[in-house]
C-alpha cells in the first residue's frame, strides 16, 4: 500500500499477514483478523457498534463509553479445556461487566454481543448522560445533519428528558484559531481534536481545562490552532463544537449536493466531497482515500474554491476591438481566432499552457497544437513550486504536471522564457494562454504587446487579459468532468458539481472548436469521446475510462520526481524563484 | 494511649512520647535494621516472603502485594522498572498515611527500599497530596538523610544497588490516588486514568515501563515482613485477610481517632462501643461507612448472612447483625460493603441520610476527572439531585431516577471512580428508601419556580 500521508494509527488495517481467528459476533461465528479491536470488527461485520472518541486513525482513548458491548471468552472446564456446546461450537463464558469495542481487540473464541440487553441498556445510559448538559440547539447549530449525537440519539436514545436540573454553561464562540470557532457546550468531550493536533500534525495547543462535568476543551493559552489541517478537526468532531469559520450558518448540510472529486490545489490530489447548492459550492470535505489522502485535507485546498464564484470572472466570450473589450458568440470568435491563427506558419505561434487543466483538456489542447503544426509551436506550463509538509502538500502545486507532461505540452516550465524572447525577437507573433497569467510567469507586458495576436483562455481577467484580443471563458475544475495525475502517477478524476457560468464553457470544447477552426471538424462530442481518442493517441490510457478510474483513482504511472530535482538529459531546472508562487486559491 | 486489644505494628511508635520522624530516633528504634537483611537476600526470596505473608494492599483494592509485584518478569523485561508510592491519601474519612508521613516517615521509606530492591527498581517516586505540605518537607528530609547514612542513592549500604527517590507533590486531585491516573499526573499530565487494558501499570506504567505502585501502609508493612519472615506476618490476622490494618475512625463516636488492630480481630461493635467508647451524646447508631466514603453503607439494625468455619471445621452460614460484622476484607466484602482504606465513618440517629448523601455526592462531583462520559456527566447529576432533595424538594420519582443514574455508572467508566460515585448513592437509596421518599401530601410537589422559567431540554 502506498499511503501518502503518515497516520499515527490504522487501527481499522490490519496487517495483510495477520492470522485469523474465530469470534462469535451476535451469535454467528465469523473469522476476522486477530488483534482487529471490536468496533472495527463490528463495523465490517455488519453490526456497528456507535462511538463518539473512537477514531481509526488516532490513538484509542476509550472515554466516550458509547461502543461498551457485552464480552464473552470461552468457557472453560475443570481441565481448563474449552466446553463445546450441543451445536459443536464453543460455549462461551458472558462477563458480567461491559467492555468498550475501541480498546478491546479480539482474541480466539471470543463472544461479542452488540445487540444484547446489556449492551443496549449501556448505549441508552451514555446517550442520555451525553446529552444532559448538552445544549440541544440543533436549529441552528451547523452540525445539524451530520451529527453524531443527533444521530445516535435517533438511534439508541430516549423520546423524553428525566433531566430537570440547570445545565452546566461553558464558554461560547471561542476564537482558538484563524479558521475554527469552537463552542464549548456543545462539546463531549471525546478529544478527537486533542488527539489530532498532536499526534497528526504534532501541534499540540488543544486540551482540557477543568474538572468533571465542568471540563471545558480549551487552547493553550497564547496560543492559536492554525495548522494547515485545523479544518480537520471540524471534520472529526462528532458535535458541532468545532466549526469552520468559512462554513458556518453559510448552508444546512442536508441540502447539499455531494459530487466526488478531487482537489486541485497541489499534485497531491485529495479526494474530497465537493458540497454544493444550485449555482454555489459552500464547502470541500476530505474524502477517505487510503491510497491518497487518508481522511484528511490540508485547509489551504479545502477552502480554495472560493475563486469559482469571484464576481469577476468571464462569463462570455470577449473580443478586443479598440481600446475595450466587447462581448462577442462563441462561433463569431471561434471563427475569427481561427481565421487569424492559420495566417502563421507553426513557429510563429506559441502556447502557454497549465498544468491546473485536466489530461481531456489538455489532451484537446495538443490535438489544436498538433492542428496548428505539432512541435513546432512552442509550449510550456507555467511551474509552481512551493513547499512539501510531510503531511499532505505536495512542492508542486500544480495538480495535474504529469498529465501536461505526457501531452509533452510542458512540464517545467523552463521554455518560457525561450517563449518571451521570440517574442520580443518577433519570431513568435501568436500566443495563446490558457488558464495561466504570462506576465506573471516572467513574459513582460510589454512582450505581450508586441504579439499579433493573444488569446487568453481563463476564469478571471488578468495582465495576460489585459493584452488579449480574444478572451475566452473557460470552466474550472469543479465545474467539469476529467482526470488528473497526482504526484504519485495515480490517475484520479474529478466530477462536476456545478455547470461553469454564464456562457463560459469546458476548456476541451474550446480547444476542439479551436481545433475545428483551424483545421476542419471532428466527431468529438463528449468527455467520454475525448478520452477515448486520448486512450488511442496515449497508450497509457488504453483500456481506461473515466468510469473506470472510479471515485479511488487508480496507480498509472510511475511517481513523479520533486518539483526542481534535476532530471536526467535535461538541462538542470530553473531556481523556483524564477517563477511566481501563486496562491492555488487565487489563480492568475 | 493505645486502647485495649490494639495491635500496633505500623503505628508501633506514632504518638509514643519522645518519638520524632529524624532518622537518629529511628536508628534508636531499631531502624533500617530490615533493609541491611534485606539487601543480603535475594530479590526473588523477598518477593516470596511478601507472598507467603498474604499482605494484601492497604490502598482500598486490597489486591495481593506479592502478586502485583510478580507481574513484572525480571528474565523477560528489558525496560526500567518504577516503583511509586501513592501517598496521595484522599479518600474521605482516611487519615491513616498522614500519621506514617508526618510521625513515622523512615517506617515507609525503609520499607519502599527494600520493595524497590525487591523489584530491581532503581528509581522510585512518592506521590503526595498536595495538601500535605508537611509532609512533603519532611519526606525530603528524610531521604536526605536517609542518602546521607547509605541506605539510599549510589552502592547502597556497599552492596552495588543504586536507588533515587524523588518526591512529587500532586496539585489537589482525589483523582491522582488512582495509579493510573497517578501516572499521568507524575509524566506531567492530566490525572486521567488509563484504559486497562492495556495499561496494566506492570506491564506500561510510568513511562510505558513496569511499574508497581503502593500504599504507604503496604509498603510500611514490607519491612515487618522482612523482619518476622512471611510465614509469621502470615498469622497475624486471618487467613487471606493477614496483617494489621490501621483503622480511622470518624464522625458520631466519643473516641475519633486511628486505632491498629490484626485484621478481623475485632467486630464492628467492639471497635464503636469498645474502643471508641459508644455514640456520641447518648445518641444511637444509624449508619456505618466501613471503607472510605466510597464504600457501601451499612445500616443499624441490618442482619447479614455469611459463611463460617464452624468448629468441626465445616463451612456453616452464620447470621450476623451489624456489631457482629468482623473487619476484615472477606467479611466486609460479604455483607455488601469493603473495608476499602479503613475509614470507618459513624453516623447516628440525628443525622438526615439525605443529607448525608448530598454531601458525599458533592465530593465526587467535584474530584470527577472528566475524562469518560458516565462518571463526568453522572457524578454532578447525582449531586444536583441530592442537593435538591436535601433541600426538601423531592418527587415521586427521584428515588428511582436517582438509582437509575447510579446504575447507568457503576461499571461503565474507565476506573473505579464511577464505583466510587455510584456505591454511595446506591446504598444510601436502598439501606434508607423512607427518607428518599417524597412526603405524603394531597397536593402535588410544587415544580420549582427556574424549572418553570427554564423548562427542562429534551436530554
Amino acid at each position: 500500500m502506498s499511503v501518502l500521508v503518515k497516520n499515527p494509527f490504522n487501527h481499522d488495517i490490519p496487517a495483510a499477514d495477520t492470522p485469523l481467528v474465530n469470534v462469535q459476533l451476535n451469535g454467528a461465528w465469523i473469522q476476522v483478523p486477530k488483534g482487529t479491536n471490536v468496533v472495527e470488527v463490528a463495523r465490517k461485520n455488519e453490526a456497528f457498534l456507535p462511538h463518539y472518541c473512537y477514531h481509526p486513525k488516532l490513538s484509542i482513548p476509550g472515554n466516550c463509553r458509547m461502543c461498551l458491548f457485552e464480552m464473552g471468552t470461552p468457557k472453560l472446564d475443570a481441565e481448563r479445556k474449552p466446553v463445546v456446546g450441543a451445536d459443536g461450537k464453543p460455549e462461551i463464558a458472558w462477563m458480567p461487566r461491559p467492555q468498550i469495542g475501541c480498546a478491546t481487540n479480539v482474541t480466539e473464541g471470543m463472544g461479542i454481543r452488540t445487540d444484547s440487553p446489556l449492551a443496549e441498556e449501556c448505549r441508552k445510559g451514555v446517550m442520555e448522560f451525553l446529552l444532559i448538559n448538552h445544549p440541544l440547539d440543533c436549529p441552528i447549530c451547523d452540525q445539524a445533519g451530520e451529527c453524531k449525537l443527533q444521530e445516535f440519539s435517533y438511534d439508541y436514545g430516549q423520546a423524553g428528558s428525566r433531566f430537570t436540573e440547570h445545565k452546566v454553561t461553558k464558554p461560547k464562540r471561542v476564537d482558538i484559531g484563524e479558521r475554527i470557532v469552537l463552542d464549548d457546550e456543545r462539546c463531549i468531550m471525546c478529544s478527537r481534536c486533542v488527539r489530532f493536533a498532536k499526534e497528526m500534525v504534532h501541534d499540540d495547543v488543544l486540551g482540557f481545562t477543568e474538572r468533571g462535568s465542568h471540563t471545558t476543551l480549551a487552547i493553550h493559552p497564547g496560543k492559536r490552532f492554525d495548522s494547515n489541517y485545523s479544518l480537520n478537526t471540524v471534520d472529526i468532531c462528532p458535535v458541532g463544537a468545532l466549526t469552520s469559520k468559512d462554513f458556518r450558518f453559510k448552508m444546512r448540510v442536508w441540502f447539499l449536493k455531494e459530487t466526488k472529486s478531487v482537489c486541485t490545489g497541489c499534485a497531491t490530489g485529495c479526494n474530497i466531497v465537493i458540497g454544493s447548492r444550485e449555482k454555489t459550492i459552500y464547502r470541500y470535505t476530505p474524502r477517505v482515500n487510503e491510497e491518497v489522502n487518508s481522511h484528511w485535507m490540508c485547509d489551504q485546498g479545502r477552502l480554495g474554491f472560493h475563486y469559482a464564484h469571484d464576481p469577476a470572472r468571464l462569463t462570455v466570450p470577449e473580443a478586443r476591438a479598440g481600446g475595450g473589450f466587447f462581448p462577442a458568440s462563441w462561433p463569431d470568435a471561434l471563427a475569427q481566432i481561427g481565421a487569424r491563427l492559420k495566417a502563421f506558419i507553426p513557429s510563429q505561434i506559441a502556447l502557454v499552457a497549465s498544468a491546473r487543466l485536466t489530461n481531456e483538456d489538455l489532451f484537446m489542447l495538443a490535438s489544436l497544437r498538433g492542428a496548428l503544426g505539432g512541435e513546432g509551436v512552442r509550449s510550456d506550463v507555467v511551474r509552481r513550486v512551493g513547499q512539501a509538509d510531510g503531511i499532505l502538500r505536495s512542492a508542486d502545486l500544480n495538480p495535474n504536471t504529469a498529465g501536461a507532461r505526457l501531452m509533452r505540452l510542458g512540464g517545467d516550465g523552463a521554455d518560457l522564457s525561450d517563449i518571451a524572447e521570440a517574442i520580443e525577437r518577433g519570431l513568435v507573433k501568436a500566443l495563446i494562454v490558457t488558464h495561466e497569467d504570462a506576465v506573471a510567469a516572467g513574459i513582460p507586458a510589454a512582450t505581450l504587446g508586441k504579439l499579433d495576436l493573444l488569446v487568453y483562455v481563463g476564469l478571471l481577467p488578468n495582465a495576460t487579459a489585459e493584452w488579449a484580443h480574444f478572451r475566452l471563458p473557460g470552466a474550472a475544475p469543479m465545474e467539469k468532468r476529467g482526470s488528473m495525475i497526482n504526484a504519485q502517477g495515480r490517475l484520479q478524476r474529478l466530477n462536476k458539481a456545478l455547470a461553469a457560468p454564464g456562457a463560459a464553457r469546458e476548456d476541451w470544447e474550446i480547444f476542439r472548436d479551436l481545433k475545428s477552426a483551424v483545421g476542419g471538424g471532428n466527431g468529438i462530442h463528449s468527455i467520454e469521446e475525448v478520452f477515448k481518442a486520448m486512450a488511442a493517441a496515449h497508450p497509457e490510457f488504453s483500456g481506461w475510462s473515466l468510469s473506470k478510474i472510479g471515485d479511488g483513482g487508480v496507480p498509472f504511472l510511475p511517481p513523479a520526481p520533486a518539483p526542481g530535482a534535476p532530471t536526467q538529459g535535461t538541462a538542470p531546472a530553473r531556481p523556483a524563484d524564477l517563477v511566481p508562487l501563486v496562491n492555488p486559491a487565487k489563480p492568475a | 494511649m493505645p486502647a485495649p486489644a490494639e495491635r500496633r505494628l505500623i503505628f508501633k511508635h506514632i504518638d509514643r512520647p519522645g518519638y520524632t520522624p529524624d532518622i537518629e530516633c529511628y536508628l534508636r528504634h531499631g531502624g533500617y535494621e530490615q533493609l541491611k537483611k534485606a539487601v543480603t537476600m535475594k530479590p526473588a526470596d523477598l518477593i516470596n516472603e511478601v507472598k507467603v505473608s498474604g499482605l494484601r494492599g492497604r490502598g482500598g483494592a486490597g489486591f495481593s502485594c506479592g502478586l502485583k509485584w510478580s507481574f513484572i518478569d525480571p528474565a523477560k523485561n528489558t525496560k526500567p522498572v518504577y516503583l511509586i508510592c501513592n501517598a496521595d491519601e484522599s479518600e474521605p474519612g482516611t487519615f491513616k498515611d498522614r500519621q506514617i508521613l508526618h510521625k513515622d516517615p523512615h517506617q515507609m521509606i525503609e520499607g519502599m527500599i527494600i520493595s524497590c530492591f525487591a523489584n530491581h527498581a532503581h528509581l522510585a517516586y512518592i506521590y503526595i497530596r498536595g495538601e500535605f505540605p508537611h509532609g512533603a518537607r519532611l519526606l525530603e528530609k528524610c531521604l536526605a538523610e536517609a542518602k546521607a547514612k547509605n541506605f539510599l542513592g549510589q552502592d547502597i549500604l556497599g552492596t552495588g544497588y543504586d536507588l533515587e527517590i524523588y518526591v512529587h507533590r500532586g496539585a489537589g486531585a482525589y483523582i491522582c490516588g488512582e495509579e493510573t491516573g497517578l501516572i499521568e499526573s507524575l509524566e506531567g499530565k492530566r490525572a486521567y486514568p488509563r484504559i486497562k487494558p492495556p495499561y496494566f501499570p506492570a506491564v506500561l506504567g510510568l513511562y510505558m515501563s513496569p511499574t508497581i505502585v503502593n500504599n504507604v501502609e503496604t509498603l510500611c508493612n514490607v519491612k515487618h515482613i522482612v523482619e518476622m519472615g512471611g510465614a509469621a506476618f502470615a498469622k497475624i490476622g486471618k487467613p487471606n485477610n493477614t496483617g494489621t490494618r490501621v483503622l480511622c475512625v470518624s464522625g458520631d463516636v466519643v473516641k475519633p481517632g486511628y486505632y491498629e488492630f490484626e485484621v478481623g480481630a475485632l467486630t464492628l461493635g467492639e471497635l464503636i462501643y469498645d474502643v471508641c467508647g459508644g455514640i456520641r451524646n447518648g445518641r444511637k447508631l444509624k449508619a456505618v461507612i466501613p471503607g472510605g466514603s466510597s464504600a457501601k453503607v451499612l445500616r443499624a439494625g441490618e442482619k447479614y448472612k455469611i459463611k463460617q468455619k464452624g468448629a468441626d471445621g465445616a463451612m456453616a452460614e452464620k447470621e450476623i447483625t451489624l456489631d457482629e460484622v468482623p473487619l476484615d476484607f472477606d467479611t466486609m466484602a460479604a455483607v455488601g460493603s469493603m473495608a476499602g482504606s479503613g475509614g470507618v465513618i459513624v453516623m447516628d440517629d440525628s443525622r438526615n441520610m439525605v443529607q448525608c448523601l448530598a454531601n458525599i455526592a458533592e465530593f465526587y462531583a467535584h474530584e470527577s476527572c472528566g475524562q469518560c462520559t458516565p462518571c463526568r456527566e453522572g457524578s454532578l447529576w447525582m449531586k444536583k439531585i441530592t442537593t435538591r432533595l436535601a433541600a426538601g424538594e423531592i418527587h415521586a420519582n427521584d428515588p428511582a431516577l436517582l438509582k437509575s443514574v447510579a446504575d447507568n455508572i457503576a461499571g461503565r467508566t474507565i476506573c473505579a471512580f464511577g464505583e466510587a460515585c455510584a456505591w454511595p448513592v446506591q446504598s444510601f437509596l436502598a439501606k434508607f428508601p423512607e427518607e428518599f421518599a417524597a412526603p405524603p401530601s394531597p397536593a402535588p410537589a410544587a415544580a420549582p419556580a427556574q424549572a418553570q422559567a427554564q423548562p427542562a431540554a429534551r436530554g
